[in-house]
């Protein structure tokens, strides 16, 4: 039996009586959505909020909509599930489909929601583990002690950012909306992470996302994903790529790449950075491309599977992803792989 | 604090003195003696605890029982009416799916989940997706598959009660 610490329970009828409450409560308040990853985390000691928050008698926060400007709205207590079949999400953005449904087990996506996918809070397997467990090495950086085990001598705790949808969001350009006391405002995906994994969210403790917004994703983008894990359900990512492509012929016009289940921050590549904008995506470029992103991620042991073989296959994960994605038709990306 | 929370289980209406902290799954067994549902790993990995919450396969364990208050929740208590066995549970036994037993409740739920969603009957590959959130520790899954398999064919989806085929 894991019991849960005791708290007290809040359940606002709207946005601004969250943002209230989280003002009033402090530090001591914590939002919650699905809870698939709070509770576990608190059942295992590694946060004991005195209150809970909990959004899901606010109503209008799990819509997708598509606007009239062919841009994407996709509220942030949208499920996993329902996100990992909806038709339009599918055929629009399959990346973000493909993502959800590789989230965690069938019963954790029917709960997960995208918004608590994206707050997901950082992992290590020196962090995810029983009191008893952590207090056998001394604890470390990002709960309770002063050591990394991860980088010996390490001073910033590196625990890794391991959300399957912030690629996919990310290559897509998205940005969320976030409500605080004072109004709304705008942060792109990639500009949300930070270091150290003990503290990655720029988010201010008031701050509460409301939707995600993705920019019209045109005719002719091209978009997919991969999760590497130990086994094909419930577990965490050992390594998550997203990618998305436009191509004029076989020309790249627009590539933009990014990975988790690495460090506290996604990795992000685009086609400049890569030096291949311009140039005809063939397999030898592909190939290229997968030992650029391979260059420039460094896989820790941070993730219970050998840094240096995650290192060695990233390579090869991208080129096929990027062979899947190239292969067939824009908009028309089949969600089975 | 203790709050009154009416719990819609199985059909029947409880009235309970809940704390917050306190899980379905814990309420489930420990409040309404339905101890059908098992706390396996008790923090989401393992789906023995797996019930549905307005007609989805959810994780008791990780659910609040204050947050289920409106939901229609239903556990594997439901399944067999009076003496007569749900057509799963019949399968279940007749093709040995139930070697220790503690999975077999929250799959049982899982399985039940993928029959109502109605259209084709699912082939092996869909029964192992939605069945992909169940640990059986004692590695049966083979016999499970078939016995889901077995109903999946012989069979018309009737959907959740109380629906009418949306």
């Amino acid at each position: 039996m894991l019991p849960l610490p005791p708290f007290a329970y809040h359940r606002p009828r709207d946005l601004e009586e969250a943002v209230a409450l989280l003002s009033e409560l402090g530090p001591d308040a914590k939002l919650i959505a699905g809870g698939t990853d709070l509770l576990p985390n608190m059942k295992h000691g590694l946060l004991a909020p005195k209150h809970l928050i909990a959004l899901d008698a606010i109503s209008d926060l799990d819509r997708v909509e598509v606007l009239d400007d062919g841009s994407l709205s996709i509220g942030a207590l949208t499920r996993l599930s329902d996100l990992a079949v909806h038709p339009t999400i599918r055929v629009l953005i399959p990346v973000l489909a493909e993502a959800a449904a590789e989230v965690a087990s069938p019963q954790i996506r029917n709960m997960g929601t995208i918004g608590g996918n994206v707050c997901l809070d950082t992992r290590c397997v020196y962090y995810n583990q029983t009191q008893f467990w952590r207090s056998a090495l001394g604890f470390c950086l990002k709960k309770d002690g002063d050591t990394c085990h991860v980088v010996k001598g390490g001073k910033q705790c590196v625990a890794a950012c391991v959300g399957d949808t912030v690629p996919a969001l990310i290559v897509l350009g998205a940005a969320a909306r976030v409500l605080g006391p004072e109004g709304m405002r705008a942060v792109p995906l990639e500009a949300l992470y930070t270091t150290p994994g003990s503290d990655h969210l720029k988010l201010a403790r008031n701050e509460v996302i409301v939707r995600f917004e993705v920019p019209r994703p045109g005719e002719r983008l091209r978009s997919g994903f991969f999760k590497l894990r130990l086994r094909r359900s419930i577990d965490f990512s050992s390594f998550s790529i997203a990618a998305a492509l436009r191509l004029d012929g076989r020309t790249i016009q627009d590539l933009k790449l990014a990975a988790v289940a690495l460090n506290s921050k996604p990795r992000v590549l685009n086609a400049e950075k890569l030096g291949v904008l311009g140039q005809d995506l063939t397999k030898e470029v592909m190939s290229h491309i997968g030992e650029q992103f391979q260059r420039r991620a460094t896989p820790l042991d941070n993730i219970n599977v050998d840094s240096q073989w995650r290192k060695e296959v990233i390579a090869v994960l991208v080129r096929r992803l990027l062979e899947r994605v190239s292969a067939v038709g824009a908009q028309t990306a089949s969600v089975s792989s | 604090m203790k709050t009154l929370v009416s719990l819609d289980v199985n059909g029947r209406t409880y009235e309970i003195a809940v704390s917050p902290e306190l899980t379905l799954l814990e309420a489930l067994r420990y409040e309404l003696g339905l101890t059908g549902s098992k706390q396996g790993c008790d923090k989401g990995d393992c789906g023995a605890c797996t019930v549905l919450v307005d007609d989805r396969p959810t994780l008791a364990c990780l659910t609040l029982a204050v947050a289920v208050q409106g939901r229609k929740v239903r556990t594997v208590e439901s399944l067999a009416q009076a003496n007569v066995l749900h057509p799963l549970q019949d399968a279940f036994d007749q093709h040995g799916a139930a070697q220790c037993g503690f999975c077999t409740p929250g799959i049982l739920m899982s399985a039940v989940s993928l029959l109502e969603q109605g259209g084709d009957a699912p082939d092996r590959l869909s029964i192992k997706k939605a069945l992909s959130g169940n640990l059986c520790r004692c590695t049966g899954y083979t016999k499970i598959i078939d016995a889901v398999e077995d109903v999946a064919a012989n069979t018309s989806s009737p959907g959740p009660p109380g629906h009418t085929g949306s």
